[in-house]
């Protein structure tokens, strides 16, 4: 039998082994670190870095006061920003209805084959960015706010898709069931048993991309998608930077306008 | 008394918006909208006729993507892309520690308070593709200018969430804390910590996740990682190139979103 001694007098959260294991653990996720960091900074030239504080102060000084009489010319890309982030998210959002009933897993025609298609839709379209796509159909179907527009419906498919599947199947089943004994059929059980439950999702989702598609559009133009970006990529270009401050201006007002609008929307429909 | 026949045959839905005016004015409202918005975008048909075939040559580059041809480049982008992922979460988690009690309500001093909440606010209003090209201006061009980037974004979306997880810890601890005479540092050590540190971990993961993202698109503006690689085969329309690039970058995705919601299902 143990001796009472025997025992450990004091008393210790992890064993000595747990201990030791957490303390490799993250000596090796530190090491990884400077490792990384080492890499990362391989073609770095600290020159430049040291300078930055210098660099900050002289931008700094060019960008104040703005030029604000280059606001009449900002008008027309703000109205076409607003244009795109709105267009596309309509569009996104016809396109991202369908393929998150095809998604979800109670609605699906065919787990097998067309679910894991949704999907695939749904993830390539998540990890692309929508500056990528900009970029993608800039070279497509040329400069211009239709590529911005596509740019940014695509985009949002997979984001309003899969936060809309995810509603859909956490729909409470009594109703589809209730609906489905009526002797309905499977289009009427969608519209009056599947939809209005998932109805506050859906606006709520799409209130919210627009939002985000607003900060999005304001930056498009850099690749050549139309809207403020455009100018502001003109504005770097020639270091015309008390042009790029009152860009910057305008695009946090679009941004705080645009957030100000969703909240009410927000509260107008939920 | 009312005979059967009174009674409606049929039922039709309540619509979504009970006020007649209100509902068809909004419809009105919209088709105005959509009549000027239409107006004024310019598409110039015929060079997206054109582009047609273009497009096509890009679905059929999606189909054989070239991986040979720029492998080099290719990893050098997404290694660039990882270790910068890397350093930026690492640096931003640790400084958006110290932002995040700052902003919390129930730990600090209001000046301090006010002052961590009008920087998160600030880093959080401005895309990272503005923040990188001020960046790539200050540092040059370069991974450095990406892992500055991807480290501002980091504290304004990190030092939010962890200080509204702070704020909703249970006070009892932290009072029990306060009452033994521990001082700041030992409440927040013994009070705060140990509430939220799995919260705190599953929102670093899932910053990674959204940072290696970002890296993928900081390159066009000059910050270095993938993007940068993408951007030269699009501009040298080497679309089969462009066409491997973009799948590595779905697949990493994929494989760090599931990675991360690995680890985040057996943190909780």
């Amino acid at each position: 039998m143990l001796n009472i001694n025997d025992y450990p007098q004091q008393w210790e959260k992890h064993s000595r082994t747990q201990r030791l294991l957490s303390w490799l653990a993250w000596l090796s996720f530190v090491v990884l670190c400077v490792f990384c960091w080492q890499q990362m900074n391989h073609q770095t030239l600290w020159y430049f870095v040291t300078d930055a504080p210098n660099q900050f102060a002289d931008i700094s000084s060019r960008m104040w006061p703005p030029r604000w009489s280059y606001m009449e010319r900002l008008w027309q890309p703000l109205w076409d920003t607003i244009n795109i982030a709105t267009l596309g998210t309509a569009l996104g959002v016809v396109m991202a209805i369908p393929v998150a009933f095809l998604a979800a897993r109670n609605t699906t025609p065919s787990q097998l084959l067309v679910r894991p298609i949704a999907l695939f839709v749904i993830a390539a379209s998540r990890s692309i960015n929508s500056l990528i796509w900009a970029l993608l159909l800039v070279a497509i179907m040329g400069p211009g706010l239709l590529a911005g527009i596509i740019a940014i419906a695509l985009r949002s498919i997979g984001f309003v898709a899969k936060l809309m599947y995810e509603a859909i199947e956490e729909i409470n089943t009594t109703q589809v069931s209730a609906i489905t004994a009526t002797g309905a059929s499977p289009m009427q059980i969608l519209d009056y048993a599947v939809v209005p439950q998932i109805m506050p999702t859906f606006i709520g989702t799409t209130i919210f991309r627009w939002d985000i598609n607003i900060r999005e559009s304001t930056v498009l133009g850099l690749v050549g998608a139309g809207g403020i970006g455009l100018r502001l990529n003109e504005s770097l270009a020639t270091l015309a930077w008390p042009q790029v401050s009152l860009i910057f201006i305008s695009i946090l007002a679009t941004v705080v306008f645009s957030e100000w609008v969703s909240a009410r929307c927000r509260k107008a429909f939920i | 008394m009312q005979s059967a026949s009174d009674y409606p045959t049929t039922w039709r839905k309540p619509p979504l918006i009970s006020t007649p005016s209100i509902r068809y004015g909004l419809w009105l409202l919209a088709a105005v909208y959509l009549f000027f918005a239409f107006d004024s975008v310019e598409v110039n048909w015929q060079r997206v006729w054109e582009g047609g075939e273009r497009g096509w040559r890009f679905v059929q580059a999606f189909l054989n993507p070239d991986f040979t041809s720029r492998w080099s480049n290719i990893v050098d982008g997404i290694y660039e892309s990882l270790t910068m992922t890397l350093c930026a979460t690492v640096a931003g988690v640790i400084l958006s520690i110290p932002f995040g009690l700052g902003s919390a309500r129930n730990l600090a001093p209001t000046p301090v308070y006010l002052f961590c909440r009008s920087f998160i606010a600030i880093a959080r209003s401005f895309q990272e593709i503005i923040i990188a090209i001020l960046c790539v201006a200050l540092f040059g061009f370069g991974a450095f200018a990406g892992f500055v980037t991807l480290t501002f974004a980091t504290i304004g979306f990190l030092a939010k969430l962890f200080a509204e997880e702070i704020e909703e810890i249970d006070p009892a601890s932290l009072t029990a804390m306060r009452a033994t005479g521990a001082n700041w540092l030992q409440q927040v050590n013994y009070a705060v910590q140990p509430q939220v540190m799995p919260r705190l971990i599953g929102l670093s993961l899932y910053r990674l996740d959204i940072n290696f993202r970002e890296s993928a698109v900081i390159g066009i503006v000059g910050a270095g990682g993938i993007g940068a690689t993408l951007n030269t085969a699009m501009d040298r329309y080497e679309y089969d190139s462009a066409a491997a690039i973009l799948l590595v970058i779905i697949l990493l995705v994929m494989l760090a979103e599931f990675a991360s919601g690995q680890i985040r299902k057996r943190i909780h």
